[in-house]
């Protein structure tokens, strides 16, 4: 019986690099050419249920969640000129700031029956306002920041129907 | 003179194990840092600024992206166009939506609304997605830097 000749030099196998290089530079090229850097954003939920929420809404319901109107005014560049909430101006040097410790002074910032969370706060905007101020009442009314945690205020937000313009 | 010795020339071995470890940890933080979501940001607008501004913590349901710009326009499933006339497209998307058995009421229009655009706009925008049947909305705001 012949035996087989193991001790025969094997050949290395050579792996082809080159293709595999190729693609990982594309796909690299690829990922640098198409990557964005975006800012994380954030959603404020709006709760307009119709056209015509007020005749849909049960009695019950309006007795229950007491519903506080914030004014923002604006001249005609669209620049905030006053913030009101209910009948009351807030202080023109940090309106939002006011709003907030008003906001919180009436409806508290503990959850449970009667709290923030029932309430619900109307938006009535001048036509002209620029949007970012709407978005510093909202903001306002809608929480703050207490030792890097979110403490929610009032969740339930609408806008009044648009003034002319 | 004496002529240099020729040497036969051995190649020279480039080493390519780290350029290609190199290659494949870029590429496998490129695609870890792949934001999907961003297909709905446009950067034309600039968006609001509030601290309160935090990514939702569950995913909208059937969401709607309407972006509106400084001058008033519209930007939906590609197209520019005036508020008045966002109104068939957004008739059309109620109708997919309830052929694809969706609800309108339950899906969410998203508005990302130019921080310089007018609040009045912005009002007839969702007034306009109200008559259309769509009941709840989500302004988009951008998260302070610092927060």
């Amino acid at each position: 019986m012949r035996i087989r000749n193991t001790g025969r030099r094997q050949e290395g196998v050579s792996l082809m690099m080159t293709p595999m290089i190729d693609i990982v530079f594309q796909l690299l090229a690829f990922f640098v050419m198409t990557f964005k850097v975006f800012s994380p954003e954030g959603d404020f939920n709006i709760r307009m249920p119709s056209a015509a929420p007020v005749a849909a809404k049960k009695t019950d319901d309006i007795l229950m969640l007491p519903s506080l109107k914030v004014r923002l005014t604006a001249d005609a560049q669209g620049r905030l000129t006053g913030v009101y909430l209910g009948e009351n101006r807030m202080n023109n040097a940090a309106p939002f700031e006011e709003l907030r410790r008003r906001i919180i002074q009436i409806v508290g910032d503990d959850a449970g029956p009667g709290s923030a969370e029932d309430s619900e706060i109307e938006l009535d905007c001048d036509y002209n306002l620029r949007f970012e101020y709407a978005i510093d009442a909202i903001t306002a009314v809608s929480g703050k920041i207490q030792q890097g945690e979110i403490i929610k205020l009032i969740d339930k937000i609408r806008f009044a129907p648009p003034r002319a313009s | 003179m004496r002529i240099g010795e020729r040497h036969q020339a051995s190649a020279v071995e480039l080493d390519m194990t780290p350029m290609i470890d190199m290659a494949f940890q870029l590429i496998s933080f490129f695609l870890f840092a792949l934001n999907f979501a961003g297909a709905d940001m446009d950067e034309r607008i600039r968006l609001p600024i509030s601290e309160l501004a935090k990514p939702p913590e569950a995913p909208f349901e059937s969401p709607i992206t309407l972006q509106l710009n400084q001058r008033g326009l519209v930007f939906f499933a590609g197209e520019e166009m005036a508020i008045p006339t966002l109104r068939s497209a957004l008739r059309r998307e109620r109708e997919f939506l309830q052929y694809r058995g969706g609800d309108p009421a339950k899906a969410t229009v998203i508005i990302r609304a130019d921080a310089r655009a007018k609040t009045g706009v912005v009002q007839e925008l969702i007034k306009m997605c109200q008559e259309t049947g769509f009941e709840k909305f989500a302004v988009a705001a951008k998260q302070q830097q610092g927060t």
